[in-house]
């Protein structure tokens, strides 16, 4: 693709000590990079992904998560400061960083205006064909399309943009960022996520605002926390979150935020690459079925929950399952129902062929059938919704949603946890700059977006909540950078 | 490969794409393309013929893919339906006969216009050397160069209407029943409503499509614009103006009984001005954006066949301009020779140039505002 404005793919040239600088690519670091040079700094942005990555897994988003006092274009209804932090409360279990929380619900208001500002465009409820949201704007296009937006502002305002430049090394010292280390990647189309550091670079800028996400992208990284399992996890977003800057800061002694283990995992087509599959990568018709193991057997009740949230509750299922691998199966009526998806279902004539297509036993999977299809029962007379199916005396039961599944042919897609984030960052104090284990701050090192989401969110999840904290937080981080060096 | 197998590939390759899309929906705010597909989710040849000629080729939903190439999944959304398109109109091409033959007009469509631009050039000028002695068709003499049926002593008038009207109405023809095939392949079930009608030359007028959702479109590289819209509807323009200068010489001549060639102040003369000027002006910032834009879009057959149509219609303003400007001289003879040879060509290749995406683009839009009042009224 055509590739305006010079920005130089390599780390030739770099300026040895930038005012600014920014580690990262995504929509935290092109905040913090728009809002540094605005608030008069020089910028340097180093963005480890090629030029056609770049942009972390904003590329793969879609909304973002805003406080709104009245209806607007963009959103219906409102949706106020009480309510945001409710909800943000709620999905963390209250373990939210309250002062953190106000800053992103007060701040949240007036994102969709200053990304607008920049250039970003959005789709208005009035083009009729958008998920109904009160609490989210949508992006015309999705993140990819606001990127180009916000890079091009970047570039217009100044800011020296690397590609395929990434952090390898850095030392803090007495309270202060001393250097980093970085090195360009020498293959700009290889997605691969080695630095083969065909120039490494030591630079000592005067303030670094850190917004390269967490590490799910690291398979050993996942596989000291989640053991083989961790091998049979698909990663949904960028390779190159791969959490070299998150490792450094911790081994220097900054404090960590969040939960090491935790993983926001949901379901996603086993079929999927390894990496950057996204959004379509995505399993949603569970309750139009039933889901079972590699053994042939039933995991939990498929129709109980039929919110966004189910995704999240199956990914986790999805890990614990034997080989990470489950199937959801439905019949002849379901797949008519079935939402498009980005690989066609396994089809089979009868159950045998199904189960043979899957490597499943045989018995086992007519077993599991025969069983489920005589314990449904329709809904209570009167009622004719046939949410109301529902099964029983089965374990587990499937208590909505439980449609006999007889008619041929059979389908089935496999499925597998899609690691989306992880919940282990850095924390940081009410000015994003970066907390120290014992108690400090380091005074020239500043983090938004990912890598300090888990101050906000150590765990659990919102729609659009990582964009509101990307952009809310990296504007913040890049003005209190700007300002640190600037004075 | 054969054509067949080439069509399958095609096809195969939209049904991928478009599933792909449909999964992800992000771009459903740029044009209509996006819904219209999800709700054709079985993808049958005719489905991915009509969403191929919805789609105008805006782009914007290569930039913003998150699939794009290089991507595993290789999702080009513009440069998969352009080639789409240009399968559609071999396939639909009446008569179809030939249209194995004449396949590689749409195929190599830069080649195929000069050939047979140079041919018709050549073949007026042969016909005027051979018919009209050197001493009127060079004449320095006023009165034979502009005065009253001057263009006639050139060109007969019948033969005029032979260069003129024959091919055009071949062209025509062949069009017209092309894209009657192609209706009654897409075609929603009921009538034609003169809402629905009113709705689709709406949607061309303004070119809704090709608004980005607001915006503008990825003209050249991932920054919005509205250039090529506002080109394109000058281009429209500047053709029907200059269509309209025919018509307003064609009542002159037939029912009040002048003949060409017309004073400046004619109806013909100033409606044939500002249509060449504006196809000139038009036609020019489009050939400058096709070659600045970012190719990876683009399909390279149906971008030859782009640079083509522009060619012939540069041709056809430019050398009509350079007529009316130098009516009064010895030239006159001669490029009212080349002029009519780039309108024979013109007309000789309308069937088989990009002028036909218009009639399929509109049944598109349509049949698509057809769908929409059926939606409303449910």
């Amino acid at each position: 693709m055509g590739a305006p404005g010079a920005t130089a793919a390599a780390g030739h040239d770099l300026p040895e000590q930038p005012d600014v600088l920014v580690v990262g690519g995504g929509t935290a670091a092109l905040c913090a990079a728009i809002a540094a040079r605005r608030g008069g700094a020089g910028v340097l942005l180093l963005e480890q992904a090629p030029r056609w990555l770049r942009g972390g897994n904003t590329r793969h988003s879609r909304n973002l998560r805003i406080r709104h006092e009245v209806p607007t274009p963009l959103s219906p209804g409102c949706y106020d400061r009480d309510e945001f932090c409710a909800d943000l409360q709620r999905a963390t279990g209250g373990s939210a960083d309250a002062a953190l929380a106000r800053l992103l619900v007060e701040h949240s208001a007036r994102s969709t205006d200053w990304l607008a500002a920049a250039g970003v465009q959005f789709q208005p409820v009035a083009s009729g064909v958008l998920p109904r949201s009160r609490k989210t704007a949508f992006l015309l296009g999705g993140g990819t399309a606001m990127l180009n937006r916000l890079y091009a502002a970047a570039e217009a305002l100044g800011v020296d943009i690397r590609y395929s430049c990434g952090v390898t090394d850095l030392k803090l010292e007495r309270g202060r960022l001393a250097w980093v280390d970085c090195a360009s990647a020498s293959a700009s189309t290889s997605t691969s996520t080695s630095t083969r550091a065909s120039e490494r670079t030591r630079l000592r800028p005067r303030a670094v605002v850190v917004c390269c996400g967490g590490a799910q992208a690291n398979r050993a990284w996942l596989r000291s926390r989640w053991g083989d399992a961790a091998d049979g996890f698909i990663n949904r977003g960028t390779p190159h979150a791969t959490g070299e800057v998150l490792h450094c800061l911790l081994r220097d002694g900054v404090r960590a935020a969040g939960d090491p283990d935790g993983a926001y995992l949901v379901a996603v087509d086993a079929r999927s690459p390894a990496d950057d599959g996204g959004i379509v990568t995505r399993v949603r018709c569970m309750p139009a079925g039933i889901v079972v193991d590699g053994t042939g057997r039933r995991i939990h009740d498929e129709g109980g929950d039929t919110a966004s949230t189910r995704y999240a509750l199956w990914g986790r299922r999805l890990a614990d399952c034997p080989g990470q691998i489950a199937h959801v199966i439905l019949d002849g009526q379901g797949l008519r129902g079935a939402p498009p998806s980005l690989y066609p279902p396994l089809l089979a004539d009868d159950v045998d062929a199904l189960a043979a297509a899957l490597s499943i036993p045989r018995a086992a999977l007519e077993k599991t059938l025969a069983e489920y299809n005589a314990a449904v029962r329709p809904p209570a007379a009167g009622d004719e919704d046939v949410a109301g199916w529902h099964t029983e005396g089965l374990t587990p039961p499937k208590s909505r949603h439980a449609l006999p599944l007889t008619e041929p042919p059979f389908g089935a897609y496999p499925m597998r946890p899609g690691i989306t984030f992880t919940y282990h960052g850095v924390a940081v104090d009410a000015d994003t700059r970066v907390r120290l284990e014992d108690g400090g701050v380091v005074e020239n090192l500043f983090a938004a977006g990912m890598i300090m989401a888990p101050n906000l969110m150590p765990r659990g999840y919102l729609s659009g909540l990582a964009m509101s904290i990307g952009v809310v937080f990296g504007r913040l981080a890049g003005e209190e950078a700007a300002r640190h060096v600037v004075g | 490969m054969s054509s067949d197998e080439c069509l399958h590939d095609t096809r195969a390759e939209a049904r991928r794409v478009l599933g792909i899309c449909n999964a992800c929906g992000y771009c459903n705010g740029f044009c209509d393309l996006f819904e219209a597909s999800k709700r054709r989710p079985a993808a049958t040849a005719v489905d991915l013929e009509h969403l191929a000629h919805l789609c105008h080729g805006c782009r914007n939903c290569l930039y913003a893919c998150q699939y794009a190439p290089p991507h595993a999944f290789g999702v080009n959304v513009p440069k998969t339906l352009a080639r789409m398109r240009q399968r559609s109109y071999v396939e639909r091409l009446w008569p179809g006969t030939w249209s194995g033959w004449l396949a590689a007009a749409f195929r190599h469509g830069v080649l195929t216009a000069s050939l047979v631009s140079v041919g018709a050039i050549g073949l007026l000028l042969w016909l005027v050397w051979m018919s009209v002695p050197s001493e009127v068709l060079f004449s320095a003499h006023s009165g034979v160069q502009s005065g009253t049926g001057a263009f006639y002593r050139i060109l007969p008038w019948w033969g005029m209407v032979l260069i003129g009207f024959l091919p055009l109405g071949w062209a025509m023809l062949s069009i017209g029943l092309s894209l009657r095939r192609y209706w009654r392949a897409i075609a929603p079930p009921g009538s034609v409503s003169w809402r629905a009608l009113g709705s689709a030359l709406h949607d061309v007028v303004v070119m809704r499509n090709l608004r980005g959702g607001g915006p503008g479109c990825n003209d050249l590289d991932d920054r919005a614009s509205h250039l090529r819209r506002r080109l394109h509807q000058t281009l429209l323009v500047g053709l029907l103006l200059s269509f309209a200068a025919t018509l307003a010489a064609t009542f002159q001549h037939h029912v009040l009984g002048w003949q060409a060639p017309y004073p400046l102040l004619s109806a013909p003369v100033l409606l044939g001005t500002c249509g060449g000027l504006a196809m000139t002006c038009a036609v020019v910032g489009l050939a400058r954006l096709k070659r600045r834009e970012d190719r990876s879009p683009t399909d390279a057959e149906a971008r030859s066949l782009d640079l083509a149509f522009l060619g012939l219609l540069f041709l056809v303003a430019v050398t009509g301009l350079v007529l009316l400007a130098l009516r009064a001289t010895p030239a006159m003879g001669v490029l009212l020779a080349v002029h009519l040879g780039t309108v024979l060509a013109f007309f000789l290749l309308l069937p088989y140039s990009k002028f036909v995406h218009a009639g399929y683009r509109l049944l598109s839009l349509l049949a698509e505002a057809l769908e929409r009042a059926g939606r409303q009224q449910v």
